[in-house]
């Protein structure tokens, strides 16, 4: 591995006044790693502006909707109407699935982002040339795109010309998209097999041996982000989870129960009773999800801080605001039943808070290659 | 084999195994699961419109059963590969551990069985409402947490010394 300590012919002016070790092996134009990095936390930047956008102006509205079209399917019940039913019940369906399709959207750019970052993290275990993990890493970074593509129009394409009465096109495509990317990790996989059954150690690499301060802190607060979702999550399952399905079923019945028996006070106490429990439900599953999400995120991250070319004290700085986002998000999305939109709008704080800090690292990645590319070229010369 | 070496197969055979089942879900179930249970939650309402109550009742139970089942198997697909990427990232820093290896070996072991029995546990709830399975989904669960813990506990130590 080349490594050049004090590069001073770089563009950066911060490059000159910070001591920077080149990966220009590990790190070269157009390999692997480079690309499943780059394209990993884009794929993650993507899904987490995509998830704020939704969060602010489709998730509540959709609610309200999903709501509304319940309680008049609920009123056409009681008024004995069954068709008016059956065509809330259509609408509903359709919100269901317009919400249902965007989370996954969100859920699943933000995973393939950080399976992206952990397959250019093991690398140098992989034993297939170079030309080779290249084309998995294309392979990937187009399943991984063309997957969440395909999902967000699953609800406007719907079944148009498809050829199965079903499952329309986008989510044909989505399929492939998933098959693409089990294939690529596939590959990477074999190539690990490879490496292990010729018992030789892998190439020194400078992301596995990083030790610096904002490294640590990334390592050490995404692991105790993760233990705190991890117990939120068992105190969920183990207090919330069934009581949640219970009532869920309990208050249908009471709902269906009362549109028979021609009772309207018994309707709408059983569908403020359903709307609360559903809000109940996705705050609690949204504050262990995310906590743990985003533990994943800032370890990934703290092996990466050797390939983000910033400042010292401005990388601490990134590195506080994402764990501080990191942990607002979860906290204030727990407490936006009790405090309302003021915790609404914290959460969304910490989600931007946590965008700015990755979205400053990915730059400073970026300026890392932008050094490796200057450097070669001027060899070239 | 070493620590690293199994929390890293096991956590990319982890992460095969959820989205072969995400991607068999999603061909050959998911659609179908969801027209079950939209239709079932319909017929119930419609059944309540023509003063059905027991019609009504039994299409509710019906929506409950498909609406369990659904999002227990979303829920696998999900925590498989949300822990198979924590085995990932774990198998890269386990170096870190201030332990010995035999010690990071169990921390390995504890780490790749939890996050197997975790999601079968949950998987299983498909099968059986019997209290079986939601143990097996408790023991994962908890034998994961107490070896993160383990994990924090050790990497903290090391930061320590």
């Amino acid at each position: 591995m080349l490594e050049f300590s004090r590069i001073n012919h770089t563009a950066s002016p911060e490059s000159l006044s910070t001591s920077i070790q080149l990966d220009v092996t590990g790190f070269a134009p157009f390999c692997a790693r480079r690309l499943l990095t780059l394209a990993g936390i884009g794929m993650i930047l993507a899904g987490m502006v995509f998830g704020n956008i939704f969060a602010v102006f489709v998730l509540h509205q959709n609610a309200d909707r999903v709501g509304t079209s319940l309680a008049a399917a609920a009123q056409a019940a009681e008024a004995g109407d069954a068709a008016a039913v059956a065509s809330h019940f259509k609408a509903t369906g359709e919100f269901v699935e317009n919400r249902g399709t965007k989370v996954d959207t969100h859920v699943h750019l933000i995973a393939f982002g950080y399976l992206a970052l952990l397959l250019a993290l093991v690398q140098p275990w992989v034993k297939i040339p170079e030309a080779g993990k290249r084309r998995l890493a294309w392979l990937f970074v187009f399943g991984g795109t063309l997957l969440p593509t395909c999902v967000f129009l699953i609800h406007y394409v719907g079944l148009a010309y498809s050829p199965f009465h079903a499952i329309g096109w986008a989510s044909i495509l989505a399929d492939l998209g998933g098959l693409l990317v089990l294939a690529a990790t596939a590959g990477y996989l074999a190539g690990i097999v490879r490496h292990v059954g010729t018992k030789q150690p892998p190439l020194p690499d400078k992301l596995l041996v990083e030790r610096s301060t904002p490294a640590r802190w990334l390592l050490a607060g995404g692991l105790g982000l993760i233990l705190a979702g991890f117990l939120h999550g068992a105190y969920y399952a183990g207090v919330d989870l069934y009581r949640h399905e219970a009532f869920e079923y309990a208050f249908l019945a009471q709902m269906s129960a009362g549109a028979a028996a021609r009772n309207p006070a018994q309707i709408n106490h059983a569908l403020a009773d359903y709307g609360q429990l559903q809000g109940d439900k996705a705050v609690k599953i949204a504050a262990h999800a995310h906590a743990i999400e985003f533990g994943l995120l800032a370890m990934l991250l703290g092996f990466f801080q050797p390939y983000v070319q910033v400042r010292e004290p401005w990388k601490r700085r990134w590195t506080g605001l994402l764990l501080l986002g990191s942990l607002l998000l979860p906290v204030a999305v727990q407490l936006e039943l009790k405090y309302g939109i003021l915790a609404g709008g914290v959460a969304d704080l910490g989600g931007m808070l946590v965008i700015a800090a990755l979205l400053a690292m990915w730059i400073g990645i970026l300026r890392y290659t932008g050094s490796i590319d200057a450097m070669l070229e001027g060899a070239q010369r | 084999m070493k620590a690293r070496q199994l929390l890293l197969f096991g956590g990319i055979a982890l992460a095969l195994l959820g989205m072969s089942h995400g991607l068999w879900y999603a061909i050959f179930a998911e659609h179908q699961a969801l027209d079950r249970i939209g239709q079932s939650l319909s017929l119930s309402f419609q059944a309540a419109a023509h003063r059905n109550t027991a019609e009504a009742e039994k299409a509710l139970l019906q929506y409950r059963e498909a609406k369990y089942a659904y999002d227990r198997m979303v829920d696998v697909h999900g925590h498989c590969i949300g822990l198979s990427m924590l085995l990932i990232i774990l198998a890269i820093g386990f170096d870190r551990l201030a332990i010995s290896n035999r010690r990071k070996l169990l921390l390995a072991w504890a780490l790749l069985l939890g996050t197997g029995l975790f999601p079968l546990g949950v998987l299983m709830q498909t099968w059986s409402h019997a209290p079986g399975p939601k143990a097996v989904a408790v023991l994962g669960s908890a034998l994961v947490t107490a070896a993160v813990a383990g994990t924090a506990f050790s990497f903290l130590r090391r930061q320590g010394a």
